[in-house]
């Protein structure tokens, strides 16, 4: 039973590296539904200002140096992916830790 | 439907993040008393899910393109309390490491894509789900609706937030991002009802809500939003 979740698991993982890695270069780079509304009725540049936070290392979501654009979005798409992964096994596992009674 | 810095005011923006930080706050109360040892890697696996299926805008009218949210989808894996820390997560993480959404607008695309979308969109879809009988037939269309609903109420605060800051008349921000997202949200009704329908022949047992019925004790009462 546990092997089968695991593995279940494994393969949910992977699909979602192989979308963000193989598909995330071919997403539509049109405006999205916020965006193409502020531009047709004349808001978008208030959001292009100014931003509060500077330091995002994958702007745009793009590897910063790397030249090739279908690349840098692949990999930024793969680091993102795994790295939300584990942050959020993390997070779970804190949030189950606290747990003040364990037998529910 | 990501908001930048700009678009608000900050005095709403002070208002959502604090409505979605009391939300988060009672959420991780609730998946606390909730998640067990098989809720952890499943919450991993959904989290990179939403996060690599947001990457892939799909092209929709007038050279406009949306993509997947996710909301509804996670909540109905592992409950609406652990789709909204889930939903919460993605932004916060595609704000600080991706400069998508704005800083100063994170509380209210936390509340517009996990309060509304995340809590709302699990409501409607309780509800319609119950309003069926829990029929199979019922579960699917009451994900397809909620799945919808879920882009279109995000988008409609979002509109109203738009309204309020005086960025755009709400006559105007309304009737515009309603519309378009209607579109987006069947593209999320269809990635939703897939993937679900792709994990029930699967792993019926990893769809939270979907066998309520045959859990005896406590999680029964578990589906309701309040």
């Amino acid at each position: 039973m546990k092997n089968q979740l695991k593995g279940f698991l494994w393969i949910g993982f992977g699909v979602s590296l192989l979308l963000a890695l193989f598909l995330s270069p071919f997403a539509s780079s049109s405006p999205d539904g916020l965006e193409k509304v502020a531009e047709h009725h004349g808001f978008a540049e208030k959001g292009e200002r100014w931003t509060l936070w500077q330091y995002a290392p994958f702007r745009d979501y793009a590897i910063p140096g790397i030249e090739n654009e279908k690349l840098a979005t692949a990999l930024a798409g793969l680091i993102g992916t795994a790295g939300i992964f584990m942050i959020a096994i993390g997070l779970g596992k804190v949030l189950r830790k606290t747990k003040s009674s364990r037998n529910i | 439907m990501h908001i930048p810095d700009g678009f608000l005011s900050h005095g709403l923006n002070a208002v959502t993040f604090v409505v979605s930080a009391g939300a988060c706050a009672y959420g991780v109360k609730k998946v606390n008393q909730k998640f067990g040892e098989k809720e952890v890697p499943l919450m991993g696996v959904t989290a990179a899910f939403v996060f690599a299926a947001q990457m892939l805008n799909f092209p929709v009218a007038g050279g406009t393109s949306g993509h997947f949210l996710g909301a509804v989808f996670s909540s109905v894996l592992l409950g609406p309390w652990a789709g909204l820390i889930i939903m919460t997560l993605v932004l916060v993480v595609q704000c600080l490491g991706f400069a998508d959404g704005g800083l100063t607008a994170l509380g209210s695309n936390i509340f517009n894509m996990g309060v509304v979308g995340a809590l709302g969109g699990y409501t409607l879809f309780w509800f319609l789900y119950r309003l069926s009988g829990r029929s199979h037939k019922g579960f699917f269309v009451a994900l397809a609706v909620a799945s919808w609903f879920s882009i279109v109420l995000g988008a409609t605060a979002a509109a109203l937030e738009l309204a309020i800051s005086g960025t755009s008349p709400l006559v105007i921000a309304l009737p515009a991002m309603a519309g378009i997202h209607a579109i987006i949200g069947v593209g999320e009704a269809i990635i939703t009802t897939t993937a679900v329908s792709l994990i029930l022949k699967t792993r019926p047992d990893l769809v939270s809500c979907f066998h309520k019925r045959i859990v005896p004790g406590g999680l029964a009462q578990e589906g309701g939003v309040s």
